[in-house]
C-alpha cells in the first residue's frame, strides 16, 4: 500500500506544479508545459491505479489515450500559439483578449 | 224585457249620452249645445214619471224588478251587474231627475256668459248618469263603481271655475275626502265578498241571515260600507268637504250637494240597513246626531248665505243617518224625498240673490264686495218677491213648521229617536240632538231669510239694482216652493199631521237580517207610540227657534252682538268651524305631506345615493384596492422582481467574467476545493 | 302562419338591417322604415291574438329545432294565456313608440336600429320557452337599453344608463346563476316546459348546504326578476332612467320592459317551484304593500312630473305583487278558495297590461309637455287648462285612470287583486287600500298644480297638443276605456291559462296540504 501512495504523492506533487504552471504562467508555451504536466499526473495516476488495484490494462489504455489526446492538444495547442504569436506579436495569454467585450 | 228596466236603461245611458255629445261636440253646436242636454234630461224625467206613476197605479209595496248580466268572467270568479228596481229606486230616480231638470233650466240663465258653458252641462250629464248608476245598481261593486264616478263629476264641477285657487283645493278635497270613505266602502265589500262569494244584496242579505257572515265581521264590514256612506253625506268627521265645496256654481250646489249626491250615503245606508248589526247602528245613530248638532251648531254663526245652507244639509243629512241608526229608515228616506226638494230649493233661492247681487255689483264695477255675504243684503223682499215667498215655503219646511213637508219627515226620524231613547235611556243623548238641532235650525234658517230679505240694505245703493231673477230661474223656484207643502207627500190623505200616505204605504221597512235587531214591526209601533210626544216637542223647538230668530233680527230686542260677545269661545269656535280645516291641515295634511317627503328623501337622497350607489362606491373601491394589489404587487413586485433580481444577479456576476482563462482555471480549482472540503464532512 | 312567433322575433331585426343599410342622412325612410316594421309586427300581433284559442291553457303556436344540442338547447318558443297579451303590448307599444320619437333629431339611424333590437330582445323574451334563449334575448334587451338612455337621454344620461346596465345586469347574473342550478339539478335541460313538469319533483327535498334548493334557486331568480318589476328595495334605478331617457323609451320601459319582472315570476317561479309560492306568498304580498305605500308616498313628494309618473309605476305594481300573492287561496289551507286566486292572479296579470297602457300614455303626455315647455317641474306651470283644453282633458283622464277610476282599466285590476288577495292576506290588502288614497292624492294635487288656477304668462302661447301626438295617445286612451267598460275580451284570453297556472301550483306544492 506504502508503494500505492508515494506514486500518488508524486502525481499529486506534479499535478500541483502542473496546476501552478497553468494559473501563474503567462506564456502560452509554459501554460501548455503545464498542462503537460497534468496530464502526465493523471498518467501516473493510471498507472499506479491499474497496477495496485488489480485491474488489469485498463489504466494502461487510458494512459496510452492521454498521451495520444495530450499529443494532439500539443499540436492543436502549439498551432494555436504559434497563430496568436503571427497575429500578436506575443505569446502572452493575457494580452490575447480580444474577445472580451 | 221587463218595461221598468227598459226605461231604466234609457234613464241610465240618456244623459250619459248627451255628456259625450256635449264633451266633444259641445262648443261647435248652436247654443252650445245646451238643448241637447236639457232635452236628454227631459226624455230621462219623463221616463222617471212615467214609471213613478206606474208605482202610484199598482200600490204594491212589494214590487220588485232585477236584471243582471255577466260583466267579468274568470270562471269561478265573476262579477254580475245589474238592476235593482223597487220603490225606492223610482222615488229616488224621479228625485234625481226632477233636481237634475230644475238644475238644467236654472243653469241656462244663471252660468249664461260662463266660458265653459258646454263643459257645465256636459259634466251636469256625466253626474245624472252616475247618480242614476248608483240608484239602479242591485249590488255593491256597480254601486261603488258609480258612487267613484259621482266623485268625479262632483270633482270636475266644484272645480268649474278653476281658476280660483279656492275652487281647485275645494274639488281636490271633496275627492279626497270621499277616497277616505271609499276606503272603508272597499274594504266592507271585500270582508262581505270574502264571506258571502256574491256581490249582489239579494244573495249578501240571504247569505247574512243564514250566517254566512255575523258577529264582529259582519259590524266592521256594516261599518266599512257605512264609512262610504259618511264620506258621500259629508259626516263628522268626513263633513270637511261639503261646505267647501259651494266653491261650485250654485245649480250644481242644488243638485249635488244638497239633494242627491250627498243623499247617496243615505241612499246607501238605507240599502244595507238590513245587514247592519245593532252595534254598527248604534254607531251610525250617533254620528249622525252628533252631526245633525254639530253642524247646525256651525250655521248659526255663518254669515256666507251658502255656507249657512251647506252646513244646514250637513246637519240635515245627519238626521237622516241618525234616523237610520235608530231604525227608523223609512222616515230616513222620507226625509231624504222632502229635503231634497226643499233643500234644493233653497239653493235655487240663494242661486237667485247671487245671481242678482252679482249683477248688481258688476253694474256698479264692484268687484271686492262679496255677492255671497249675508251682511251685504237686507231687504231684498219686495224686490225679489218670487224668490222670497219660495224661499220661505222652504224655510217653513225645513224649519218644520206643520203643513210642510219637513215638518212630517223630520217628525217620523224624531219620534223614532224619541222610542229608541225610551227604549235604551243610556242613549238620550241621541234624542237631545235631534231635537236640539231642530231648534237651531229653526233658529237660523229664519236668521238667513231675515238677514236675506228683511230688515235695512245694508248697502242703499245697491238695492235698486236688484232684480227679480228670468223666468227660467223663478220657474224652478216655484215648482219646488209648491213642493213644498206637506200634500203632495201624504196623497191620497190630507191630514197635515200625519204621515200616513202613498209614501207610508208604498215604503215598508225591512226586517233586519241580522238576528238581535228589532224587527220592523217593533220600530214602527215603538215610533208610532211616541209620535204625538215628539211632534208637539218638534213643533215646541220649532217655534221656540224661530220666535228668537225673530227676536234677534227683527225685533233686535236681543242683539246678536252682544250675545255673541258673552259667549266669545263659542262664537269662535262655531265661526270658525271648530277649527277643523285647521286642525286637518296641521295634523293630518302637512304630517302626510312631511312624511311623503321625507320618505322621497330617504329613498333618494339616503338609500338611493348612499346605500345603492354606496353598494356601487364599495365596489369601485374593492376594485380599486384589487387594481392596486394586481398591480403594484403582483405586476411590480413579483413579475418584474423576477426580471430585476436575473438582471441584478447577471450584473454582479458579470463581473468574474474576467476573460482570463487562468481566473476560471482559479475559480474552478478553488471549485473543486471546496467541493471536497464540503464532501469531507 | 306556422313560423309566427318566429316571424314576430325576427322582423325588427330585418327591420334594423334595413335601417342599416339606409344612408344616414335620409332620415325620412329611416323612420318609415322602423314605423313600418313595427306596424307590421303589430299587425301579426293582431292575428295571433285572433287566431289564438283562449279554451286552451297550454302554449299554442310551439316551434321547437335543435340548436346546441351538446348542452340540450333548443330553439324553442310558444304563447299562452300570459304571454298573448304581453305580446300585443309589445307591437303596440314598440309601434307607437316610432311615431312619439319621430322628432328624434340626434343619430336618427343609431336610434332606430337600437330600437328594433330592442323589441327583438323584448319579443323574444315573451316567446321563449327556453332557458338559455330566454336568458340571451334578456341580455339582447339590456344593450340598446344602455345605448338608448345614455346617448339619447337628458343630462345625467350616461349615469342613468351605466346605473341601470350594472342594475339590471347584477340582477340576470344572479337569475343565470339560478337558471344554471335548474340545469344541473334538473337532468340538464333548458326546456322550460319540460322543467315545469320536472323542477317542482326534482327540487323536492334537495338540500344545497343545508338549505332548501328551492329556496336558494327562488330567491336567485326572484330577485333577477324584481329588479326589472322593480320590487321595493330594488327600485331606485327606476325613477333615475325614467327621467333622463328620451319619451319614447321611458313609454316602453314602463310599459313593457317591467312587466318582464311579473311575467318573469310567473313563468318561472311559479311554474318551476310551486312550493317556493306558498313559503313566500307571504313576503310577496307585503313586498306589495310596500310598493304600494312607499311609492305613493314617493310620488305625492315628487316635483318633477316625470318622476312622480316613475313612482307611480313602483306604486301600481305593487297591486300586482298583492294579487299574484293570491295564488294560494286556492290551496288546501286556505279552503281551497278558488275565487280568490282566479281574481288574484287574473288581477295581476290584468293590472300589467292596464299600467302597460296608462303608464305609457302617461309618459307620452309628460313627453308632450317637456317638448312645449323645456321643463317638467309640476310647480312651474299652472292654469294650463285653458290654455290646452284638450291636452288637459286626456291628461285628466290618464291621471284618473292612474288613480283608480271606475271605468277605465286600472280600476277593475287593482279591485281584483285586492278582493283575490284579500281572503289569505286580510291585513296587508286591509293597510294597502291606504294606496287608494296616496293615488288620487298624488294624481289630484299634481293635475290641480299643473292645470288649474291663473294661467301662467310664459304659457300664453304654448301651443294645443298636435295630431301626431294625438295618434300616440288615443289608441291609449281608447284601450284604458274599452278594457275599463268590457274586460271581458281580455279575461277570456287569460282564464284558461291562469287557470292551468294556479292548478299546477296547488297541485304540484307539497306546502299547500299543509
Amino acid at each position: 500500500m506504502d508503494q500505492l501512495n508515494n506514486y500518488l504523492f508524486i502525481a499529486a506533487a506534479l499535478f500541483s506544479i502542473g496546476l501552478f504552471g497553468v494559473m501563474t504562467r503567462r506564456n502560452g508555451i509554459a501554460v501548455l508545459m503545464g498542462v503537460e504536466l497534468i496530464l502526465n499526473a493523471a498518467n501516473i495516476n493510471f498507472i499506479a491505479f491499474s497496477r495496485f488495484g488489480g485491474m488489469n490494462l485498463d489504466g494502461h489504455i487510458f494512459g496510452l489515450i492521454v498521451i495520444v489526446l495530450a499529443a494532439a492538444e500539443a499540436a492543436v495547442a502549439l498551432a494555436i500559439v504559434i497563430n496568436i504569436y503571427n497575429n500578436m506579436n506575443t505569446i502572452n495569454i493575457d494580452d490575447a483578449s480580444t474577445m472580451k467585450e | 224585457m221587463d218595461m221598468h228596466i227598459q226605461y231604466s236603461l234609457f234613464i241610465l245611458f240618456l244623459p250619459l249620452l248627451a255628456f259625450l255629445i256635449q264633451i266633444f261636440f259641445g262648443k261647435r253646436l248652436p247654443r252650445q249645445g245646451d238643448w241637447v242636454s236639457i232635452s236628454a234630461i227631459f226624455t230621462t224625467l219623463f221616463f222617471a214619471l212615467i214609471m213613478f206613476i206606474s208605482m202610484l197605479t199598482n200600490y204594491n209595496p212589494d214590487f220588485k224588478q232585477e236584471a243582471s248580466f255577466v260583466w267579468l268572467d274568470m270562471g269561478e270568479f265573476q262579477i254580475r251587474l245589474g238592476f235593482l228596481i223597487d220603490n225606492i229606486t223610482i222615488i229616488m230616480l224621479l228625485i234625481v231627475a226632477l233636481i237634475s231638470t230644475c238644475t238644467h233650466i236654472f243653469s241656462i240663465k244663471y252660468l249664461e256668459d260662463d266660458i265653459r258653458y258646454s263643459r257645465y252641462f256636459a259634466y251636469l250629464g256625466l253626474f245624472t248618469f252616475s247618480m242614476n248608476g248608483i240608484v239602479l245598481a242591485n249590488n255593491l261593486m256597480s254601486m261603488y263603481m258609480f258612487w267613484e264616478l259621482v266623485g268625479v263629476s262632483s270633482y270636475l264641477l266644484i272645480g268649474h271655475w278653476f281658476e280660483k285657487k279656492s275652487a281647485a283645493n275645494a274639488s281636490k278635497k271633496a275627492f279626497l275626502t270621499n277616497r277616505v270613505g271609499d276606503i272603508g266602502f272597499f274594504i266592507g265589500i271585500m270582508l262581505i265578498y270574502n264571506a258571502v262569494g256574491s256581490f249582489a244584496f239579494s244573495d249578501v242579505f240571504s247569505g247574512v241571515s243564514s250566517g254566512l257572515i255575523a258577529g264582529t265581521t259582519l259590524t266592521i264590514a256594516g261599518l266599512g260600507l257605512f264609512m262610504g256612506a259618511m264620506g258621500k253625506s259629508s259626516q263628522f268627521p268626513l263633513h270637511i268637504w261639503l261646505p267647501d265645496a259651494m266653491e261650485g256654481p250654485t245649480p250644481v250646489s242644488a243638485l249635488m250637494h244638497a239633494a242627491t249626491m250627498v243623499a247617496a250615503g243615505v241612499y246607501l245606508s238605507v240599502r244595507i240597513f238590513p245587514i247592519l248589526t245593532p252595534d254598527a247602528l248604534l254607531l251610525v245613530a250617533y254620528v249622525g246626531g252628533f252631526t245633525a248638532f254639530f253642524a247646525a251648531s256651525i250655521a248659526i254663526t255663518q254669515s256666507d248665505i251658502k255656507k249657512v245652507l251647506a252646513y244646514s244639509t250637513v246637519s240635515q243629512l245627519g238626521y237622516m243617518i241618525l234616523a237610520v241608526g235608530t231604525g227608523v229608515y223609512t222616515a230616513a228616506f222620507f226625509h231624504l224625498l222632502t229635503h231634497a226638494m226643499f233643500k234644493a230649493n233653497l239653493f235655487y233661492g240663494s242661486g237667485s240673490v247671487i245671481h242678482s247681487m252679482h249683477h248688481a255689483l258688476h253694474k256698479k264695477h264692484d268687484h271686492h264686495t262679496d255677492p255671497q255675504d249675508m251682511n251685504n243684503m237686507g231687504g231684498f223682499k219686495d224686490k225679489m218677491p218670487i224668490t222670497y215667498w219660495s224661499m220661505l215655503l222652504s224655510t217653513m219646511a225645513i224649519a218644520g213648521v206643520p203643513i210642510f213637508s219637513g215638518f212630517l219627515s223630520k217628525d217620523a226620524i224624531l219620534a223614532g229617536t224619541l222610542s229608541f231613547a225610551q227604549h235604551n235611556p243610556q242613549h238620550f243623548l241621541l234624542a237631545i240632538f235631534g231635537f236640539g238641532a231642530a231648534a237651531i235650525t229653526a233658529f237660523y234658517m229664519f236668521r238667513m231669510m231675515f238677514l236675506t230679505f228683511h230688515g235695512n240694505p245694508k248697502i242703499p245703493d245697491l238695492i235698486d239694482d236688484i232684480h227679480e231673477s228670468p223666468k227660467e230661474m223663478t220657474g224652478p223656484l216655484i215648482l219646488l216652493g209648491g213642493l213644498s207643502f206637506f200634500i203632495w207627500y201624504t196623497l191620497p190623505n190630507y191630514n197635515p199631521f200625519s204621515t200616513y200616505g202613498w209614501f207610508t204605504d208604498l215604503v215598508k221597512p225591512m226586517n233586519a237580517v241580522v238576528p238581535g235587531n228589532m224587527t220592523a214591526e217593533e220600530i214602527e209601533a215603538g215610533a208610532h207610540h211616541a209620535h204625538y210626544l215628539a211632534m208637539y216637542v218638534s213643533i215646541g223647538v220649532a217655534a221656540f227657534g224661530i220666535f228668537l230668530s225673530w227676536l234677534f233680527y227683527i225685533k233686535k230686542g236681543l242683539s246678536a252682538e252682544v250675545w255673541a260677545k258673552r259667549w266669545g269661545f263659542l262664537y269662535d269656535w262655531s265661526i270658525n268651524k271648530y277649527y277643523f280645516d285647521e286642525n286637518y291641515d296641521k295634523y293630518i295634511y302637512q304630517p302626510t305631506l312631511r312624511l311623503a317627503e321625507k320618505i322621497a328623501w330617504i329613498d333618494w337622497e339616503l338609500y338611493d345615493k348612499y346605500f345603492i350607489n354606496g353598494f356601487g362606491r364599495l365596489i369601485n373601491w374593492v376594485s380599486k384596492i384589487s387594481g392596486k394589489i394586481d398591480y403594484d404587487f403582483i405586476d411590480q413586485i413579483i413579475v418584474d422582481g423576477t426580471g430585476k433580481a436575473a438582471s441584478l444577479f447577471g450584473r454582479t456576476f458579470k463581473k468574474i467574467q474576467t476573460g482570463k482563462l487562468q481566473n476560471y482555471v482559479l475559480y474552478v480549482t478553488a471549485g473543486v476545493i471546496i467541493l471536497m472540503v464540503i464532501q469531507s464532512f | 302562419m306556422d313560423y309566427i312567433l318566429s316571424l314576430l322575433i325576427w322582423l325588427p331585426i330585418i327591420g334594423m338591417i334595413v335601417v342599416a343599410i339606409i344612408p344616414r342622412e335620409k332620415e325620412e325612410s329611416i323612420r318609415i322604415t322602423a314605423a313600418v316594421t313595427t306596424g307590421i309586427q303589430f299587425l301579426l300581433t293582431l292575428i295571433l291574438w285572433y287566431d289564438f284559442d283562449s279554451q286552451d291553457g297550454s302554449m299554442q303556436f310551439k316551434e321547437w329545432a335543435e340548436w346546441i344540442p351538446s348542452f340540450n338547447i333548443a330553439y324553442h318558443l310558444g304563447v299562452d294565456g300570459l304571454s298573448l297579451p304581453m305580446v300585443v303590448l309589445t307591437g303596440l307599444l314598440f309601434f307607437i313608440g316610432v311615431f312619439v320619437s319621430w322628432n328624434i333629431k340626434k343619430a336618427v339611424k343609431g336610434y332606430f336600429a337600437l330600437f328594433l333590437l330592442l323589441n327583438t330582445g323584448v319579443m323574444g323574451v315573451f316567446l321563449s320557452l327556453d332557458f338559455f334563449l330566454f336568458y340571451i334575448f334578456w341580455e339582447v334587451m339590456l344593450l340598446p337599453m344602455y345605448f338608448l338612455i345614455g346617448m339619447w337621454g337628458g343630462p345625467q344620461r350616461e349615469y342613468a344608463a351605466i346605473k341601470f346596465f350594472l342594475y339590471t345586469l347584477f340582477g340576470s347574473v344572479l337569475m343565470l346563476v339560478g337558471i344554471l342550478g335548474l340545469y344541473f339539478a334538473c337532468g340538464k335541460t333548458f326546456d322550460i316546459l319540460e322543467l315545469t313538469r320536472i323542477a317542482p319533483l326534482a327540487l323536492d327535498g334537495m338540500l344545497w348546504w343545508g338549505i332548501s334548493a328551492i329556496k336558494v334557486i327562488w330567491v336567485l331568480l326572484f330577485i333577477g326578476f324584481a329588479i326589472k318589476v322593480p320590487v321595493f328595495p330594488f327600485h331606485t334605478w327606476l325613477p333615475l332612467a325614467h327621467v333622463e331617457a328620451p319619451t319614447a323609451i321611458s313609454v316602453l320601459l314602463a310599459g313593457i320592459l317591467l312587466k318582464l319582472g311579473v311575467y318573469g315570476i310567473i313563468r318561472v317561479n311559479y311554474g318551476l317551484m310551486p312550493d317556493g309560492v306558498y313559503w313566500f306568498s307571504t313576503a310577496l304580498a307585503f313586498l306589495g304593500l310596500i310598493n304600494v305605500v312607499w311609492g305613493g308616498l314617493c310620488a305625492l313628494a315628487q316635483k318633477d312630473l316625470k318622476k312622480l309618473v316613475a313612482y307611480s309605476s313602483v306604486n301600481h305594481m305593487g297591486y300586482s305583487l298583492i294579487g299574484m300573492a293570491a295564488v294560494v287561496a286556492a290551496g288546501e289551507a286556505n279552503g281551497l278558495n278558488m275565487k280568490a286566486a282566479q281574481a288574484g292572479l287574473g288581477g295581476a296579470v290584468f293590472q300589467m297590461f292596464n299600467h302597460g297602457t296608462i303608464s305609457a300614455m302617461l309618459f307620452i303626455l309628460v313627453g308632450v309637455i317637456y317638448e312645449r315647455a323645456h321643463h317638467r317641474e309640476i310647480e312651474g306651470f299652472g292654469g294650463l287648462a285653458s290654455q290646452m283644453p284638450v291636452y288637459t282633458g286626456i291628461t285628466a283622464v290618464a291621471f284618473f285612470a292612474g288613480l283608480g277610476l271606475p271605468g277605465l282599466s286600472g280600476f277593475i285590476s287593482e279591485a281584483m287583486c285586492f278582493i283575490g288577495a284579500f281572503p289569505v292576506f286580510k291585513g296587508i290588502v286591509i293597510a294597502s287600500t291606504i294606496g287608494i288614497l296616496l293615488n288620487a292624492a298624488y294624481f289630484l294635487w299634481a293635475f290641480q298644480r299643473i292645470f288649474f288656477g291663473e294661467l301662467n304668462d310664459k304659457y300664453s302661447d304654448l301651443p294645443e297638443i298636435n295630431k301626431l301626438e294625438l295618434f300616440t295617445v288615443i289608441p291609449l286612451l281608447l284601450i284604458t276605456l274599452f278594457f275599463g267598460i268590457y274586460p271581458s275580451p281580455y279575461l277570456d284570453i287569460i282564464s284558461s291559462t291562469m287557470d292551468s297556472i294556479i292548478n299546477h301550483v296547488i297541485s304540484l306544492s307539497t306546502y299547500a296540504s299543509m
